[in-house]
């Protein structure tokens, strides 16, 4: 019982979503089963909210390694959400001024603005900041001709770095004859990002294409039954 | 790094750009619309990219502005909704002729990824009753002749991910033949130029195009060329220039070292 419901109703929501998408009359058919995938894709998130809770809290209550950290995670997550769901420092919708918490959650002041100003934006900012560092070091280290194959790389990479700069105009300035400009950096990055790019990634897409459709009928026929874990 | 990225913002040094044919086709996508078009802006990206993406948002929004197209703002990621409120803090204090719910209307993060694209596809009030300030869609005269984004004149999506420009093509674009186009960060770019031209009318990738954008803004709106603020995506080419030149030069490095030792090693 614990995997055949969950089996027909996987069935089910994809053979609905299938003919809605082919059949014009089956068409509200897909609309509800959408409607039902929001909804439950809130479930997902109050579930994802338990289980992460859940999880910290077996790490301290074992005290295993880290579990410093863990604490860290759940007074994040109950400070954000208690400020988030409360609207703490939230005014009320000019609309609708005598209802408490219609107003934007985001209002400029209220808690969960300020959590968003000067946490979050400056914290996610710096994971992407830090990205800069890591390849520089990853093309010091990683970045050897050893063979064909990477020296075919090495050349490309150099002159997409330089072709995505102004550089691939200034070097080839005033001295290139006009027939030869198609040899400008920034004219070869156009053509590698249109011809061997895009056929590469045509190619990796419609593969790719190809597995979802195997893999869907698989889910879809009862083949494929991963997805529902193993007990 | 620290030193090749700090000293060219300090400096603040700007180079010249010439307007790639990527720039120009999603340039002249906005462009081409009759005045007073409708669009459909998704930012479907959060802070940790904001630095490479909101310069090519901020460009989007004062293009349609100066063009006088009717904005349609939503986000597919949670942190999204904050970037639309700093592109409608721009048309707020550059274009404040502008009337919020006449030229432009914000719809608040709704979750669901693609299937809050399938949803708008058919019936918009099935996903957004209300717009972000709380007011009925039928109330807010550029909304209440609006169905679903079948509506729409053009989508533009600035992507980080997923759900992003992928999905706007699969559920949006592909399926109503609604005109699309995308700007995206860099690592996404090479998976979204397959789509040209049939199902993007053009994309963006990463600072650089936002540059050429930018650039090719200017040159047709001499009033947005005068805007420093509209300048943001090509002050952060001088950076990107010294980095790359940096990177360029410690892959030489490292391929010596590499070479050297292999010789050393034969010998």
């Amino acid at each position: 019982m614990k995997r055949t419901v969950p089996l027909i109703i996987a069935i089910v929501a994809g053979f609905v979503l299938l003919i809605a998408n082919f059949i014009p009359f089956a068409e509200g058919w897909g609309l509800t089963a959408q409607e039902w995938f929001n909804i439950l894709a809130v479930g997902a998130m109050i579930l994802g909210g338990g289980n992460l809770i859940k999880l910290h809290l077996m790490k301290i209550s074992g005290q295993r390694k880290g579990w410093g950290y863990s604490i860290v995670t759940i007074g994040c997550f109950v400070g954000t959400l208690i400020f988030g769901l409360f609207k703490i420092g939230v005014h009320p919708n000019e609309i609708y001024p005598s209802v408490a918490w219609s107003g934007y959650y985001l209002e400029s002041g209220s808690g969960l603005w300020w959590i968003y100003q000067h946490m979050i934006v400056p914290l996610t900012s710096m994971m992407f900041a830090m990205l800069a560092f890591y390849v520089a070091t990853a093309a010091f280290r990683a970045f050897r001709a050893k063979n064909t194959e990477a020296t075919l790389l090495l050349v490309t990479a150099g002159i997409v770095l330089l072709g995505r700069t102004y550089a691939g105009v200034w070097l080839f300035d005033g001295w290139l004859p006009e027939s030869m400009q198609w040899l400008r950096f920034d004219n070869l990055t156009v053509w590698i990002m249109d011809i061997p790019n895009t056929a590469g990634t045509r190619a990796i897409t419609i593969g790719i294409a190809l597995g979802v459709v195997a893999t869907s009928l698989r889910i879809l026929l009862g083949v494929d039954r991963s997805y529902l874990g193993q007990d | 790094m620290l030193l090749a990225v700090a000293i060219p913002i300090l400096m603040k040094t700007v180079f010249p750009e010439v307007v790639s044919k990527q720039a120009k086709m999603v340039f002249d996508a906005i462009d081409d619309l009759p005045d007073g078009s409708r669009i459909l802006m998704s930012y479907d990206f959060d802070p940790a990219s904001q630095g490479e993406l909101l310069p090519m948002a901020q460009a989007f929004t004062r293009h349609c502005s100066v063009k006088g197209h009717k904005q349609y703002y939503m986000a597919l990621w949670p942190l999204g909704s904050p970037m639309v409120d700093l592109s409608i803090d721009t048309i707020e204090s550059e274009y404040p002729d502008m009337v919020y719910g006449e030229d432009y209307v914000k719809f608040d993060y709704k979750t669901g990824g693609e299937a809050v694209i399938r949803m708008i596809t058919q019936d918009l009030r099935g996903m957004f009753e209300l717009d972000s300030k709380g007011v009925s869609l039928d109330d807010i005269p550029m909304t209440k002749n609006v169905k679903n984004i079948q509506d729409m004149d053009l989508i533009i999506n600035v992507s980080a991910g997923d759900p992003g420009t992928k999905q706007w093509v699969q559920f949006a674009a592909t399926p109503f033949g609604i005109k699309t186009v995308s700007g995206c960060t860099g690592v996404q770019a090479p998976q979204m130029y397959p789509y040209i031209p049939e199902q993007l009318a053009g994309v963006l990738g990463a600072i650089k195009a936002a540059a050429e954008y930018e650039a090719a803004i200017d040159i047709a709106y001499p009033s947005i060329a005068a805007n420093p603020k509209a300048q943001e995506a090509k002050r952060r080419m001088g950076p990107q220039l010294v980095a790359h030149c940096l990177m360029i030069i410690l892959i030489l490095i490292g391929n010596w070292i590499f070479f050297m030792s292999r010789k050393r090693g034969q010998a």
